[in-house]
């Protein structure tokens, strides 16, 4: 009955100083944070699970409802930037990503959807279980990338500058597995979400001509690679890209 | 280590005995009233389980001892589970013995032990069962230790009563954490406790059924106490949930009114959560079952996903 008590006074007190120094720790590492920068936390975690929800989506209209669901987590958390650090071009930014990501782009897949009629499952190249762990690996490879980058930066919000690095790279992925055109010009636009995201979250966003020029891009890139879908289902019948790879032999 | 402490952990473990059975019915009830049907009184469970322990059992021939002792041990295994979770107090003397990595390894010795009993009498329908609950079994637990580790990445600690009192009592903050957590822990209950998306509690349709086609061959006092230990086993996840995700109003030192005043609290937290739970089963249709891989992939990616994110946003 001794040995017993002696050993449960043990096994209590190893408890109590590992749980001790634990929340100590825990203690340090939650306090401090103002609120908007816990909202743009939240902002960048959805823009994570969007991302990953991308990843694993097999119908072409919800991935365009999704890509749109991004930009506007994107804009908010942007407008919440400009909120919280008072840098009022931002506001443009956010304005600018909600006019172009959320309703011209969108729209304009829409339409091309409707006009191509490719209303079809999208197939993964590897299982969606197999994608979702390499997306994973992904996730903790920019994490471990971003933290030593994100000690260098000033900004409240270089916490998230992993999860930008993190949603460039799933998108990455998400253009490797799709065999579909449509699919990978929508991977391709979520990068740039990605990118435009890790630009806010390092520095507070880039120039405004810069991010001009880059939102012209991605417009002009978008009606330029429509009119490719329109050629390439002239010449193959199809969007599937795998046929492209029958011009090589050609030769 | 008080008498108070005492005290709570004999309630908390009576008021799990008592009440699991009718956390059942009230889900059954609620289930009945969403689909349009005449719901079955609320005391169903409790007369079935008296029912069957007023009956001979059983049992088949060729039965090895294991097939006569699971039973017990599976019942075992969900008391003690519900002796260390902390439903309604902190202050539990018995949950030092325990921490959250050995509540997963009770589950799993429940799981092993009535996989290994469906498998001993031989039947077809046993050992199909058994597979598929082990291949439900070893893609949710890994999710289920996930959701766990974040709690304890927050709370800086294994131990479930500190786990449940850092989060009661933390300063106001947006968790994206544990919100993802939140859902992972939904998704990985549904399917540890055969639940319609992966399998369907009310059938006993040869081709979809996987609990119930372990239990097949059990009678009288036996699937009493089977049953009772499902019905526990649902109580107990639901009281790991609603511990982790809304903590409060549960006692958090060993004082008797606070403990006495947390009982209304989680009966009601446990309807609604039970509402929810039918909700939730009358919105969902049942999955094949090689989709349930992917619905507890992603059950795991979003409890990775909530560990990683606290890890980053959490410096």
């Amino acid at each position: 009955m001794a040995a017993y008590a002696t050993m449960q006074r043990i096994v209590y007190d190893i408890a109590e100083a590992a749980h001790s120094a634990l929340r100590a720790a825990g203690r340090a590492l939650m306090t401090g944070i103002p609120l908007y920068a816990q909202i743009i936390n939240l902002l960048a975690a959805i823009l994570l699970l969007l991302a990953f929800a991308m990843l694993t989506q097999r119908r072409v209209l919800s991935l365009v409802d999704l890509f749109a669901a991004q930009g506007l987590a994107l804009s908010i958390s942007t407008a919440v930037v400009a909120f919280g650090t008072h840098q009022t071009h931002l506001y443009w930014s956010a304005g600018l990503t909600l006019l172009l990501k959320v309703a011209l782009l969108p729209w304009l897949l829409h339409r091309m959807i409707r006009r191509l009629d490719v209303k079809w499952d999208v197939e993964g190249l590897i299982n969606i279980p197999t994608t979702m762990l390499i997306g994973i690996v992904l996730v903790v490879f920019s994490f471990n990338l971003a933290y030593p980058i994100s000690q260098l930066a000033s900004t409240v919000t270089r916490a998230t500058l992993g999860i930008a690095i993190a949603s460039v790279m799933l998108s990455f992925l998400m253009m490797i597995t799709r065999r579909k055109a449509i699919p990978q010009v929508i991977g391709f636009l979520a990068m740039e979400n990605g990118l435009f995201f890790a630009a806010t979250s390092a520095t507070y966003g880039m120039p405004m001509v810069v991010e001009l020029g880059i939102a012209l891009d991605v417009l002009v890139g978008m009606l330029i690679l429509g009119v490719f879908f329109f050629q390439i289902r002239e010449q193959f019948d199809s969007l599937d890209l795998k046929h492209m790879e029958k011009l090589k032999e050609g030769e | 280590m008080s008498a108070a402490g005492f005290a709570s952990q004999f309630l908390q473990f009576a008021i799990a005995l008592a009440l699991a059975p009718l956390l059942v019915g009230w889900v059954n009830q609620c289930r009945a009233w969403l689909q349009n049907k005449s719901a079955p009184s609320l005391m169903l469970p409790y007369w079935t389980i008296r029912k069957l322990f007023a009956k001979d059992a059983v049992v088949a021939e060729g039965a090895s001892p294991i097939f006569r002792i699971t039973p017990y041990i599976v019942f075992g295994a969900m008391c003690c589970a519900a002796a260390i979770v902390p439903s309604l107090a902190t202050d539990l003397p018995f949950a030092r013995a325990a921490d959250a990595i050995a509540l997963v390894g009770l589950f799993a010795l429940a799981r092993v032990f009535i996989a290994l009993a469906a498998m001993d009498i031989g039947t077809a329908f046993g050992s199909l069962g058994a597979r598929r609950e082990m291949f439900v079994g070893f893609l949710a637990e890994p999710a289920l230790l996930m959701v766990l580790f974040t709690a304890s990445l927050i709370s800086g600690s294994t131990s479930l009563p500190t786990i449940v009192d850092t989060l009661a009592h933390r300063e106001f903050g947006i968790y994206p954490s544990l919100a993802f957590a939140g859902v992972a822990f939904t998704m990985v209950s549904l399917a540890e406790n055969a639940r319609i998306p992966v399998d369907n509690p009310a059938t006993h349709l040869e081709l979809t059924m996987i609990h119930e086609a372990m239990i097949l061959e059990y009678s009288a006092r036996h699937l009493a106490l089977i049953e009772w230990a499902a019905a526990l086993k649902l109580f107990n996840y639901s009281c790991i949930g609603l511990a982790l995700f809304f903590p409060f109003g549960i006692a958090a030192g060993g004082d008797w009114s606070a403990v006495l005043g947390a009982v209304p609290v989680l009966i009601g937290k446990l309807a609604i959560g039970g509402f929810l739970l039918a909700l939730i089963e009358t919105l969902s249709a049942k999955m094949r079952i090689f989709r349930a891989p992917e619905f507890l992939g992603t059950a795991f990616l979003l409890a990775v996903l909530a560990m990683l994110v606290n890890q980053l946003l959490g410096s």
